[in-house]
């Protein structure tokens, strides 16, 4: 009792000292100087509330009936998950419904909801490219934004110097970013995993930068305004067709809707996706798949198996860096305006957290994870507690379920010892 | 010779502030040496030390105390207390559940935990940057005036001492006191300390304790020497103070100091040279070009992968 005591005391003073400097003092700056004002009466009886009810909790929690069990199941790594729903067959089952709901979404859905689902499939493309190298291959990667910048800043640049379209500049979007995972990826891949993920993280830093600072290139902070919008085989979604061109709804003889714009370009989104999905599920079954795989359980087996780590992480980073390349492209076009404030570590952390959440290395809960960050994101009332809730989301992901809300299961065989 | 001054006083500010991300780097070294994860929101640590010394020199300025010695003393009491607490707390929340499984996810921690404090500091006292005048204003040339000589303020010599101090606090902490003894030991092989009778998750907390005690150290230093804080430092700060230790060679504490200054005269110069907008850049590539040539810093040993 004594001993459960003096944690208790412990740990509420603990509380106390971490929470009431900081919430319950509010510097603020009246005229030219600050003052300290209390906090409103609201969050100091919530920290007042927390600390009584972490002192009785840590002081009676032997004799609470299941106290003793939560505790117990709360801080244990959970092993492998089984279930149903992370076999392989299912999560394909799942995937190919999912695609039907999209395919029939825009016919269905308003133009806001459309609007909103666009910015999903960039999420997803985003997340299926970041997992090839996080999820796949186990590479840190925190500076994939700057890849994403480099698809997006590709595009804008080509249309405003060379007067490039669209579909002539994703390829070349793709390239560019895969041009460059490989050169930033080639010097930093003999690195152990955690001073990888310091490093991506400045090379995304670096290129943001420099974006914000080459301002007769870039425009700096105020970006690239104006990029065209993706053309139907020449088709323009505007009203009126800039010189030479046609307008889909001229074209087809339907009147002007401004509707067919924003479905036009869910649904290159979604293509985009499609492609993504498509093509990495074939390479996870190539050897090249294989090796991310057996690269990110056990680097040391797989070099005395004669795989090239560095060659194997660089396929990697290459190609998740691609898909980056891709989406930046496209979200070049859909927004028309690029600016560099759009690809800050922030960005990078949030599909980060879309792979975490949705379980590294699987597909559907990938896609069922962007869903709900974009639908976090697009909520008004808790925007201002967004990122709180990122931070926090991933802290318990961490502690409670590591492998993710819906990862998949591999078939694999063990040796009981 | 002009131009000689002009590099010399480059040479200053660059130390100065060097120093300051030497005690944050100590944080990162200490807690890599042990348990090997970079503890990603160090930085925002730091930040939060920022905050507490501006709230305590603000509650003091209300209370119309403005002489020097209780501003500082407070200051730094106020701002080490809390920060302990939250390195403390840090730990024992998201990283001790997580230990001894992949590397990656304590990481993955660190960053929401990172995101979460930065948050939590930005709703809490609003994202708009926060001054106070400099409490100890004044300069002395060395030379025979501001343009022909080395200009150094009372503030800069305050950081020098103050950081001396502290390291000297630390090194003779580690070398001498019992606990020191148990940390070196922990260091060298975590298991067989435990075996040995050491309380290893003592000795991981107090190492986290420690680190952001220093971390608010440097805190308090740099926001009174700048003047401004916003919730956002912490982040940049946390990265270069981790390139200060992976420059010295990670896990090592004289390393870490060492990094510190060198990255510091090396982000003045840089400045100079390309323009302040690019200060940033020399950090990140000098982290990038340590890591590249040789990966186990300055003072750093080679890491023997075991199978």
């Amino acid at each position: 009792m004594t001993r459960n005591l003096k944690t208790a005391l412990f740990s509420t003073l603990l509380l106390l000292l971490v929470s009431y400097p900081i919430l319950g003092l509010k510097l603020s700056v009246i005229g030219i100087g600050l003052q300290v004002e209390g906090a409103d009466a609201r969050t100091l009886w919530t920290i007042g509330l927390a600390a009584v009810a972490l002192f009785t909790w840590q002081l009676l929690r032997d004799r609470l009936p299941g106290a003793g069990r939560l505790a117990a199941m709360a801080p244990s790594m959970p092993g492998q998950v089984k279930h149903w729903l992370t076999l392989p067959s299912t999560q394909r089952w799942i995937i190919l419904a999912l695609i039907l709901v999209a395919l029939a979404w825009p016919f269905f859905g308003s133009r806001a909801a459309v609007d909103i689902a666009t910015l999903i499939l960039i999420y997803v493309m985003l997340g299926l490219g970041l997992n090839i190298v996080v999820g796949l291959a186990g590479l840190l990667d925190l500076g994939y934004v700057g890849f994403y910048a480099v698809g997006a800043y590709t595009y804008a640049l080509l249309a405003e110097y060379a007067g490039f379209g669209f579909w002539l500049s994703l390829p070349i979007a793709g390239l560019t970013a895969a041009t460059f995972g490989c050169l930033l990826g080639f010097p930093v891949l003999r690195l152990r995993g955690d001073y990888l993920a310091i490093v991506t993280l400045g090379f995304g830093e670096i290129i943001r930068i420099l974006l914000r600072n080459l301002t007769d290139i870039t425009g700096g902070p105020n970006g690239i305004s104006q990029i065209p919008k993706p053309t139907l085989f020449g088709l323009s979604f505007d009203r009126r067709a800039p010189e030479g061109l046609q307008t889909f709804h001229e074209y087809f003889g339907i009147a002007y809707n401004s509707s067919y714009k924003v479905i036009f370009l869910y649904l290159i989104a979604l293509l985009l996706v499609l492609l993504a999905l498509f093509v990495i599920n074939r390479l996870m079954r190539m050897p090249i798949g294989r090796a991310w795989e057996a690269l990110r359980e056990d680097e040391i087996a797989c070099r005395s198996l004669g795989l090239s780590p560095t060659i194997v992480k660089l396929s990697a980073f290459t190609i998740g860096a691609t898909f980056a390349g891709f989406a930046g492209s496209f979200f070049a076009a859909r927004q028309g305006l690029v600016t560099p404030e759009s690809f800050t570590f922030i960005e990078s952390a949030m599909i980060l957290a879309i792979v975490v959440l949705g379980g590294m290395g699987s597909q559907l809960g990938i896609i069922f994870a962007a869903v709900v960050m974009v639908m976090l994101q697009e909520m008004r009332e808790c925007n201002e507690y967004r990122m709180l809730i990122f931070g926090l989301t991933m802290i318990v992901m961490m502690i409670w379920r590591p492998q993710g809300l819906l990862p998949m299961q591999r078939p694999h065989l063990e040796l009981k010892p | 010779m002009p131009e000689l001054y002009h590099y010399l006083q480059q040479l200053v500010n660059g130390l100065t502030i060097g120093s300051t991300y030497a005690l944050i780097a100590i944080g990162y070294t200490m807690v890599y040496g042990i348990i090997g994860m970079i503890n990603f929101a160090h930085g925002e640590v730091y930040m939060i030390g920022s905050y507490i010394a501006f709230i305590a020199i603000t509650l003091l300025a209300m209370a119309g105390i403005d002489s020097l010695l209780p501003i500082m003393f407070v200051a730094f009491a106020a701002s080490m207390i809390v920060t302990s607490a939250y390195g403390y707390s840090i730990e024992r929340v998201a990283y001790r559940p997580l230990r001894g499984g992949n590397r990656l996810i304590p990481l993955i921690s660190a960053i929401g935990m990172s995101i979460f404090l930065q948050n939590m500091v930005m709703l809490a006292q609003d994202s708009k940057d926060k001054a106070i005048p400099n409490p100890l204003p004044g300069n002395f040339v060395l030379g025979e005036s501001t343009m022909n000589g080395v200009t150094i303020s009372y503030m800069q010599v305050l950081i020098f001492v103050v950081t001396f101090l502290a390291m000297l606090g630390l090194s003779l902490f580690i070398s001498r006191s019992r606990l020191g003894r148990a940390c070196r030991a922990c260091a060298e092989d975590l298991r067989m300390a435990n075996l040995l009778g050491i309380n290893t998750n003592q000795i991981i907390a107090l190492t986290f304790v420690i680190g952001a005690a220093l971390a608010a150290v440097a805190g308090v230093l740099l926001g009174m020497q700048y003047g401004v804080i916003n919730p956002h430092l912490g982040f940049l700060a946390g990265i270069k103070a981790f390139t200060a230790a992976v420059l010295g060679g990670i896990g090592s504490i004289p390393g870490a100091v060492l990094g510190g200054l060198l990255l510091g005269v090396a982000e003045a110069l840089g400045a100079d040279l390309f323009g302040d907008q690019y200060k940033d850049v020399v950090a990140f590539s000098l982290l990038i070009l340590v890591l590249l040539f040789r990966p186990t810093g300055i003072l750093g040993r080679p890491e023997v992968e075991k199978v």
